[in-house]
C-alpha cells in the first residue's frame, strides 16, 4: 500500500496536504460520506416486483465499497438512484439517501444539478461512448470546469494539464488538444476518470470502470482508482461482477443477490469467511489457478503454418491499396485429438480472425492450414462442405448468435439439413432431442425462440448446435467472457464432460487467464498477430518466458 | 380483355370487362393474402400484430382502411351493359355501351346518372347559375333554373326540410341496422369460437367494440349518403354537372390503388438490389450505389413528368391496342404507379443494404457459413425475416405519400387521364373554382374529406406498426 502513496504523489504535486492526512489516517476514524438506508426500487408496471429491496450501505471517505453481484442483481440500479438518474419506468418507493449534511430526496432538481458532478462524479463502463467524439478531450473536461467554477480559460488549461497528469496520462500538454478515437480504451478511462475528478468531488461512483478493457490496463485503472481513492479522500462505489477486482481493490464489500444486499463485511473477512452460501459460490467460482489439465499427445489433427492474414488499407479517390494491418503474422500451431489448445491474448491481437480463417470464412494471405491431409485455406466453397461437419464454432455472444426468428429446434437442424446429417425429419427430431438433453436442457426446448432463455442457457444451445454434426474440432471464440461468473463454470464444465466423452478438440480463444488452467491443456500466447510463446499450460503459467505472458500473469486478478 | 356472358345469366345481356389495374388489384389482394398467412405462422409476428390491434387507435384505422380498401375492390369489378336492342338489328347481334360500369355504380344507384347541367350547391334545388328561362306563359327571364334530378321527387319546395330530416333517418337506419345485423353475427362467431377454444372468459383481448362503433359510423354514413346522393346532390356538382359525391367516392379506387400499386412495385426493386448490395458487396454493392446515386440526383418530378409525357404519346401513336376510352385511362394510370413506383425505391434500398451489412456480420449468420448453409438459403432464412420490419414499416409509410404524390402530379399536368376520376384531378380543378366570388368549395371539400381521411389513418396505423415492429422503440420502452 505505501509504494501506491508514493506513486500518488509524486503524480501530483498538487496533493501534499491531502497526502499528508493519508499518511497518518486509522481505518475507525474515516468520516461517512453517503449514506444509503432502506432504498426500495420498483417497476412501474410491475408493482409488486420490487427491484430493490431495503438496501442500505455507507460510503466513507478514503475507502472502496464494492457492491459485487450478477447482471440484474440491481447494482446500477442502486447507482442510478443516488444520482437520481433513474429511467421512467422505475420509481423509488422507500428509503433515504443522504450526504452528511443534506438528504438528496428532499433536494429540488436544479439543486440536485449541483450535487450531480460537484458532489458525486461517475464513471461509467465504456468509455468511448461516454465521450464526445467531436471534441477533444480537453474542451469536454474544460465544460464541465466551466459550468462548476469560476476559473478563466487559461486557468481551465491549466487545470485540464493538470488532472491529466494526475491520472497518469502521458504528454498531458499535447493529450488535451487530441480527439478521444486518438487514444487507446486505457486512456479514454483515464479521460473519463480525470473529468469525473475535474470539480472536486467527494464521492465517485464507479459503474463496472474496467470491465470493457484488457486485463494488464484493468490493473493499471484499478490501481489508479486506489490511489485517487487514498491521495484525494474519496468515497468510491465500485460496482463490479468480478471478485477478482473486488479482492484488489476493494476495503469493504456488498454482495447484491436479487435486489437485496444479503451481505457486507470488511474485504479480507469477507475472502476468509464468507457467511452467505451464495458468497460463497461466487469467490468459488474463481476457477482455481493451481490445477493443470495433464496432457498425453496424439496426432495433430489441426496443424497451422505459418500463417499469415493481412488486410489491405485503401486510401484516395481510387481506392488503391495504401498498406496492409496485418491482423496475422505467420504463427505456427498445431491441435491434436480430444486436445484443448487455449489461445490467449489481448483485444486486437489477431486471436479471433485466426479462428475465422480455420474456419475458412477469412482468406488467409499466406501459409497453410492443414486439417489431416488437406489444406483448408485452398479450398473453394463447395470443397470445403465435406470438411463444415468436422470443424464448428461457438461464439461469444449468445444473444447475436443465434436468429432470433427462428426457434432453437430449427436452429440445431439448420447445420444438420444443410450438411445432410440425417435424412429424415424424424430422425432430425429425435437427435434435437437427445442434444438438448446432453447439454441439460429439456427436449421441449426446441419448439421455444432464443429470447425466452438466459445467457447460460443459450450458451448451451450454441454448443448443441455445433455438435449436432458431429465435428472432430470446435473453435471457442470466447465462449464464457459475456456469461456471469457462477453460469460460467457451468458452461466450462459442460464443455469439458463433452471433451471427455466425445473426444472432440478445442481451439479455446479467449483473453481471461485464469480459467485457462481448468481447460486447456497447452497455451499459445499472442501479441500483435505473433504467437510470443506456447507450450504446455502448466509450463507456461508457472515459468513464463516470454515479457509479455509474465504483463499478462501479474495483471490477472486473483482472490488468493 | 372483355367476356361476353348473355343474356339469361344476369337477365339482360353483360360483358365483364377487365382492365388491367382490375387484374394487378386482385393479384395484390391475394398475394397479400398469402404474405399474412406466412406471416401469421410465426409467433413472434402474431405477438406484435396483437399489440397493433390491441390498441382502440389500431382496430379503428384498420377499419377505416379496410372499408377504403372494399371500396376500391367492388369499384374494381367491371362490365359494360347491352344496348337495348334497335331497328334492323339481327337478335344474335348485341351491341354492348361504351361506358364501363361497376359493382359500385350499382351499389350506389342513380347517383352517378344524373347529370346536371353545370354547378349546383350541396343539397340545391336550383342551378348555381342563372340562366335564360322561357316561362310557360311565354315571358323570359334570367332567373336560376330548378335543377332535374335534384328534389324531383319533391311536389312543393317546402317540404325540403322535411324531406330531408325524414330521408336522413331512413338512410342512417338502413346502414344501422345492416351494420347491427353483421356485428350481431361477428358478436356471434367470436363467442363461439371463444368458447370451444378455452371454454371460460367472454372477454378478448383485442378492442372489438371500437371497431365495431367505427364499422357502424362508417355504415351509417355510407347509409345516408346513399340515400339521400339518389335523391339531392349532397356535395353538389361540378361544372359538367356530375355529382361530386360519387366522384369523390370513385376516387377511392384509384388513391388506394395508386399507393398500392406503386408501393409494390418499389417493393422488388428495393429489397433485390438492397440485398444484393449489402450481402455480396464488392463489385455488386458498387454497382447498385451507382444506380441509386444517380437516380437520387435527377429531379423526381421531372423524371415523373417526361416519363409521363413518353407514354402519353405512345398511346395516341397506338389507338389499336385501347377499345375503349378508359381503357386508355387505365393504361396511363399504370403507367404512372409505375413511373411513380421505380423512382421511390432508392429509400427503402439504401435503408435495406445497411441493415443488411449490419446482419450479415452478425454471429448466426457466421454459424450459417460454418454450416455450409447456401447463400440463397442464407438470405431466405437469416437475412430477410429480420429486414421484414423495415419493409412493413416502410411500406405503410410510403402508401400515404403516394396517395398524396397523386394531387401533386395532377396539379402540374401529369396526372391521371380525366376519364378516370381521381381526387389529384378534383384538387387541381378546385384552384380556379377557390377564386370565383361566391368561391365553389364542395368540389374541394369531397377530395380533400376522404383523402384527409384515409391518409390520416393510414399514418396512424402505420405508427403503431412501428412501434410493433421496431425493435428499437421496444427497447426503449423496455
Amino acid at each position: 500500500m505505501s509504494v501506491t502513496i508514493t506513486e500518488a504523489r509524486s503524480s501530483s504535486p498538487t496533493q501534499g496536504a491531502t497526502s499528508a492526512i493519508t499518511m497518518n489516517h486509522q481505518p475507525s476514524d474515516k468520516t461517512l460520506a453517503l449514506s444509503v438506508s432502506n432504498l426500495n426500487v420498483r417497476l412501474n408496471h410491475k408493482p409488486h416486483t420490487p427491484i430493490l429491496k431495503d438496501v442500505s450501505f455507507d460510503l466513507k471517505k478514503g475507502e472502496v465499497y464494492a457492491l459485487v453481484g450478477e447482471s440484474g442483481s440491481g447494482k446500477s440500479i442502486t447507482s442510478l438512484s443516488i444520482l437520481r438518474l433513474l429511467p421512467d419506468a422505475l420509481t423509488i418507493t422507500k428509503g433515504k439517501i443522504s450526504l452528511p449534511e443534506t438528504n438528496l430526496f428532499a433536494l429540488t432538481e436544479q439543486e440536485m444539478g449541483n450535487v450531480r458532478g460537484k458532489k458525486i462524479a461517475m464513471i461509467f463502463q465504456d468509455a468511448l461512448t461516454a465521450l464526445n467524439p467531436v471534441q477533444t478531450v480537453g474542451a469536454q473536461i474544460a465544460e464541465t470546469l466551466k459550468i462548476h467554477t469560476s476559473l478563466n480559460s487559461s486557468e481551465i488549461r491549466h487545470r485540464t494539464v493538470e488532472l491529466f497528469h494526475e491520472v497518469g496520462l502521458p504528454d498531458p500538454e499535447k493529450r488535451v488538444d487530441w480527439y478521444p478515437h486518438q487514444m487507446s480504451g486505457g486512456q479514454q478511462q483515464r479521460v473519463m476518470i480525470a473529468m469525473a475528478l475535474a470539480c472536486e468531488p467527494d464521492i465517485l461512483l464507479a459503474d463496472e470502470p474496467t470491465t470493457a478493457l484488457d486485463v494488464t490496463i484493468q490493473k493499471q485503472i484499478l490501481e489508479l482508482i486506489k490511489q485517487l481513492t487514498i491521495s484525494r479522500q474519496l468515497a468510491v462505489l465500485l460496482i463490479t461482477h468480478d471478485m477478482g477486482v473486488v479482492r484488489q481493490t476493494a476495503d469493504r464489500v456488498g454482495v447484491m443477490y436479487k435486489g437485496e444486499i444479503i451481505e457486507q463485511n470488511d474485504c479480507v473477512a469477507f475472502f476468509e469467511n464468507p457467511k452467505e452460501a451464495y458468497s460463497r459460490q461466487l469467490i468459488d467460482s474463481l476457477p482455481d489457478m493451481d490445477e493443470y489439465r495433464s496432457l498425453e499427445r496424439e496426432a495433430p489433427l489441426l496443424k497451422v503454418e505459418n500463417l499469415q492474414i493481412h488486410f489491405p488499407v485503401r486510401k484516395g479517390l481510387l481506392q488503391r491499396v495504401h498498406s496492409h494491418t496485418k491482423a496475422v503474422d505467420g504463427i505456427s500451431f498445431s491441435i491434436g485429438k480430444g486436445e484443448t489448445l487455449a489461445l490467449v491474448g489481448e483485444s486486437g491481437c489477431g486471436k479471433s480472425t485466426t479462428g475465422r480463417a480455420i474456419l475458412n470464412l477469412e482468406k488467409a494471405t499466406a501459409g497453410d492450414i492443414w486439417y489431416n491431409n488437406l489444406c483448408i485455406n485452398k479450398l473453394t466453397r463447395k470443397e470445403m462442405l465435406p470438411l463444415r461437419k468436422k470443424i464448428q464454432v461457438i461464439f461469444q455472444n449468445p444473444f447475436s448468435s443465434m436468429n432470433p426468428r427462428m426457434t432453437v429446434g430449427d436452429i440445431i437442424e439448420e447445420g444438420m439439413v444443410s450438411l445432410g446429417l440425417e435424412q429424415t425429419k424424424e430422425e432430425r427430431i429425435q437427435r434435437i432431442e437427445s442434444l438438448l438433453t446432453r447439454v441439460k436442457l429439456e427436449p421441449e426446448h426446441r419448439h421455444r425462440y432464443p429470447h425466452e432463455f438466459s445467457g447460460g442457457q443459450r450458451q448451451r444451445i450454441a454448443i448443441a448446435r455445433a455438435l449436432a454434426v458431429e465435428p472432430d474440432l470446435i473453435i471457442c471464440d470466447e465462449p464464457t467472457s459475456a456469461l456471469d461468473v457462477s453460469i460460467r463454470a457451468e458452461v466450462l464444465d459442460l464443455l469439458l464432460e463433452l471433451q471427455r466423452e466425445l473426444h472432440v478438440s478445442y481451439l479455446f480463444i479467449t483473453h481471461d487467464l485464469s480459467i485457462i488452467p481448468h481447460i486447456a491443456h497447452r497455451v499459445a500466447v499472442m501479441q500483435g498477430g505473433k504467437i510470443v510463446e506456447q507450450g504446455e499450460t502448466e509450463q507456461v503459467l508457472t515459468q513464463p518466458k516470454h515479457e509479455y505472458t509474465k504483463v499478462l500473469l501479474e495483471a490477472v486478478p486473483s482472490v488468493h | 380483355m372483355d367476356f361476353e356472358i348473355g343474356p339469361g345469366l344476369f337477365g339482360e345481356g353483360f360483358m365483364w370487362t377487365i382492365l388491367w389495374s382490375d387484374v394487378l388489384i386482385f393479384l395484390l389482394v391475394g398475394a397479400i393474402a398469402l404474405f399474412v398467412a406466412s406471416f401469421r405462422r410465426n409467433p413472434q409476428n402474431q405477438e406484435n400484430w396483437r399489440q397493433v390491434f390491441s390498441t382502440r387507435l389500431g382496430m379503428a384505422t384498420f377499419v377505416i382502411i379496410m372499408s377504403y380498401v372494399v371500396i376500391a375492390l367492388v369499384d374494381s369489378i367491371h362490365f359494360r351493359k347491352a344496348l337495348p336492342a334497335t331497328e334492323g338489328q339481327s337478335s344474335e347481334q348485341v351491341f354492348y355501351s361504351n361506358d364501363v360500369n361497376s359493382l359500385l355504380d350499382l351499389a350506389l344507384g342513380e347517383m352517378g346518372d344524373r347529370p346536371e347541367r353545370t354547378y349546383s350547391a350541396p343539397f340545391a334545388l336550383k342551378s348555381w347559375n342563372k340562366e335564360n328561362l322561357l316561362l310557360p306563359d311565354g315571358e323570359r327571364v334570367r332567373d336560376y333554373p330548378e335543377l332535374t334530378f335534384a328534389g324531383a321527387h319533391l311536389e312543393n319546395p317546402e317540404a325540403f326540410a322535411k324531406d330531408v330530416a325524414l330521408n336522413s333517418m331512413v338512410g342512417i337506419g338502413k346502414g344501422l341496422a345492416l351494420a347491427l345485423a353483421l356485428i350481431g353475427l361477428h358478436a356471434f362467431w367470436l363467442r363461439r369460437s371463444q368458447s370451444g377454444n378455452t371454454g371460460d372468459g367472454d372477454t378478448s383481448p383485442l378492442p372489438w367494440k371500437s371497431a365495431w362503433i367505427t364499422f357502424a359510423v362508417i355504415m351509417a354514413i355510407l347509409g345516408w349518403l346513399i340515400t339521400m346522393g339518389n335523391l339531392y346532390h349532397v356535395l353538389g356538382t361540378d361544372q359538367a354537372g356530375n355529382d361530386t359525391l360519387f366522384e369523390s367516392l370513385k376516387g377511392i379506387r384509384t388513391g388506394v390503388l395508386i399507393g398500392t400499386l406503386a408501393t409494390l412495385i418499389t417493393m422488388p426493386v428495393a429489397i433485390s438490389l438492397g440485398l444484393a448490395a449489402g450481402y455480396f458487396r464488392g463489385w455488386i454493392d458498387d454497382v447498385v450505389q451507382y444506380i441509386y446515386t444517380t437516380l437520387i440526383s435527377i429531379p423526381g418530378l421531372l423524371l415523373i413528368a417526361a416519363s409521363v409525357l413518353l407514354f402519353q404519346v405512345w398511346i395516341n401513336n397506338n389507338p389499336q391496342f385501347f377499345e375503349i376510352g378508359l381503357e386508355k385511362a387505365d393504361a396511363k394510370f399504370l403507367a404512372l404507379c409505375f413511373i411513380l413506383g421505380i423512382t421511390s425505391w432508392t429509400t427503402l434500398c439504401r435503408l435495406l443494404r445497411a441493415e443488411t451489412l449490419k446482419i450479415s456480420q452478425l454471429d448466426y449468420v457466421q454459424a450459417a457459413h460454418a454450416f455450409g448453409v447456401s447463400h440463397f438459403q442464407i438470405i431466405k432464412r437469416h437475412i430477410l425475416p429480420n429486414l421484414s420490419h423495415i419493409i412493413m414499416i416502410s411500406f405503410v409509410l410510403d402508401f400515404s405519400g403516394l396517395v398524396l404524390a397523386e394531387a401533386v402530379l395532377a396539379y402540374i399536368g401529369v396526372g391521371i387521364d380525366p376519364a378516370m376520376a381521381s381526387w389529384g384531378n378534383m384538387i387541381n380543378m378546385a384552384s380556379t373554382e377557390l377564386s370565383r366570388e361566391p368561391s365553389i368549395w364542395w368540389n374541394l371539400s369531397g377530395a380533400f374529406f376522404l383523402m384527409f381521411t384515409l391518409v390520416l389513418s393510414v399514418n396512424l396505423f402505420s405508427d403503431l406498426v412501428r412501434d410493433a415492429f421496431d425493435p428499437k422503440t421496444k427497447l426503449e420502452t423496455a
